[in-house]
């Protein structure tokens, strides 16, 4: 039983250290940093948390980042319930074709759309809104939410369906308070990494913002170029952005451990 | 089969508009862009197909496009295995696995620019860690001026934080698979590799797809993570292909060849993963109707 476990304690051994030297240094000051090499902090020094939990142009990245994600991931799920139920459940005209094409979307490289996307939401007076930044990340977000879903969705089978339209239930009271806790579980997931691919994106979140829905993300480009190297901030920014993250993983954990097949394409 | 019911393109109406807003629009936007040449806000001229022929030409775009598919297939070949090997080996239930999971999806959830900036410290030959270490054992490394050690780098950096996607993936396609299938196995007395070739690898093959398609699409549009750790160098040695269309839409403001190098990139993308799909699909329903499954 032990040998079964030793790779996998080995690699979380492994992945931890870059994360661990991050904290590491986000207890230090800068002239600790340059100054000697330590394994661990010699002296707890809490100033550089201090300077991004209270310094608004820092803090408040935070905040814009987790209003943006939030409004990616209940809006992606949103649409894309309905979405995954029509390809689950019917054949229509152009369905395959359909599918492929919300596919190809989460395949479009971003660094392609940037001066577009630039173009596009400043000519609607959208530039600098959270909900640009939610609806650019929508693009990605999308085709991968109605793509679980519908693997999801899938392993219900359809008698559910036919009983309770027999039953004389209208579309919205089926599919609200009866169908979707049955895919609770793929609902988690797909939140999950609605949440995970919004909350790591940089580049469409950058372009599309300057002063007023700035993200943590961008804030920490910003320091790299300005103050020259200012290490012990950097990474507690870095771990700070880390924790939400940690968070989620937490809720969704036991929807991963309870298993999914995703038995069709 | 599936009723056939055009009334579901209402439920999928939503859908379709959202991502035309922001897909269609933008998309159409590059190709004006890339039969024109701007010169200014408001002189444009005409240039039909010469800024496709210039970047076909390219041999700066001939050597990214290598780089990165040399760095996409190293990438593609350490993830799936490992990813694989780790969700076999991580616990079913209990504390240790919740533990385990935590740990293990905790790169997921970082930003790229702060991946970049991890690695950034931790590979440091002065102050980071892995630097120190691997010096300290009598290898010469160092990032910021070796070509080699910059690849390294970044193929590590993107194992690390891309293989507990696999994992995590195919950990969830195991945990689906019914006990009665491992009860059968033992009965007929399989191997522990007949197990994983004929029981555990099929059922995981739905949850394996989306992650191979995701990490090779993905890793195809790198940008962030090289970008902060090496900044495309040393030379062009990590410069891959977001990169190079960056320095040049941004950098050079050539935004006529930029939009060209945007859509053959694009196509590129496209192509590739029209043949996985189709392929896996079909790969997908021979399987079915072998073993008689056709739900």
């Amino acid at each position: 039983m032990k040998k079964r476990y030793f790779g996998l304690i080995l690699y979380l051994f492994l992945a931890i250290l870059p994360v661990y030297w991050m904290l590491n240094m986000a207890f230090r000051s800068n002239e600790e940093i340059v100054g000697a090499f330590h394994l661990w902090p010699q002296a707890l020094d809490l100033s550089n948390f201090r300077t991004v939990l209270t310094d608004p142009s820092w803090y408040s990245g935070y905040i814009n980042s987790l209003i943006y994600v939030a409004i990616n991931t209940v809006l992606s799920l949103a649409v894309a319930l309905p979405a995954a139920y029509a390809f689950s459940r019917y054949q229509f005209l152009g369905d395959k074709h359909l599918f492929f094409w919300l596919l190809t979307n989460r395949m479009s490289p971003p660094a392609v759309f940037l001066l577009p996307f630039f173009q596009l939401y400043n000519s609607v007076g959208l530039f600098d809104t959270h909900i640009a930044v939610a609806m650019a990340h929508m693009l990605f977000n999308v085709p991968l939410a109605v793509w679980i879903l519908e693997g999801f969705m899938s392993g219900i089978p359809r008698e559910i369906d036919e009983t309770a339209y027999i039953d004389g239930y209208s579309f919205p009271r089926f599919f609200v308070p009866i169908f979707m806790p049955l895919i609770g579980a793929g609902i988690g997931v797909t939140a999950f990494f609605c949440f995970m691919f919004s909350w790591v994106e940089l580049l469409l979140a950058r372009t599309l913002t300057s002063v007023n829905a700035k993200p943590i993300v961008a804030i920490m480009t910003r320091t790299v170029s300005a103050s020259g190297m200012d290490w012990g901030v950097l990474a507690a920014a870095g771990v700070l952005t880390i924790v939400p993250g940690a968070m989620v993983i937490w809720f969704v954990r036991n929807y991963i451990a309870k298993g999914f097949a995703m038995c069709r394409v | 089969m599936k009723p056939i019911n055009n009334m579901a393109w209402f439920l999928v109406l939503p859908v379709v508009l959202c991502v035309a807003f922001s897909a269609v629009i933008p998309l159409m936007t590059v190709v004006n862009y890339s039969v024109q040449d701007i010169l200014g806000p408001d002189q444009k001229v005409f240039v039909g197909m010469e800024w496709f022929k210039a970047t076909m030409r390219d041999p700066e775009l001939h050597g990214a496009l290598i780089r990165q598919l040399i760095f996409t297939g190293t990438v593609l070949t350490i993830e799936i295995p490992l990813g694989i090997l780790l969700a076999l080996s991580l616990p079913a239930s209990g504390w240790r696995s919740s533990l385990a999971l935590v740990l293990l999806a905790m790169p997921l959830l970082i930003p790229q620019n702060v991946v970049g900036t991890i690695w950034q410290i931790f590979g440091r030959s002065d102050i980071g860690l892995a630097g120190v270490a691997v010096n300290a054992m009598g290898i010469s490394y160092n990032y910021t001026n070796s070509s080699l050690d910059a690849w390294l780098t970044v193929v590590i950096m993107d194992v690390w934080h891309w293989t507990p996607l696999i994992a995590l993936l195919a950990f969830a396609g195991l945990r689906a698979i019914p006990e009665a299938y491992y009860q059968a196995a033992r009965i007929d007395g399989a191997s522990r590799l007949a197990v994983f070739r004929y029981i555990q690898l099929p059922k995981m093959s739905g949850v394996l797809l989306i992650g191979l398609l995701l990490r090779f699409m993905d890793s195809f549009m790198i940008y962030t993570e090289p970008f902060v750790l090496t900044g495309g160098g040393p030379g062009n040695a990590t410069t891959f292909l977001s990169q190079y269309l960056t320095q040049k839409a941004v950098g050079q403001f050539d935004l006529g060849p930029a939009a060209a190098f945007s859509l053959i990139y694009f196509l590129i993308i496209l192509l590739a993963c029209f043949l996985f799909y189709t392929f896996l699909q079909q790969n997908q329903q021979s399987t079915d109707k072998s073993t008689g499954s056709g739900s």
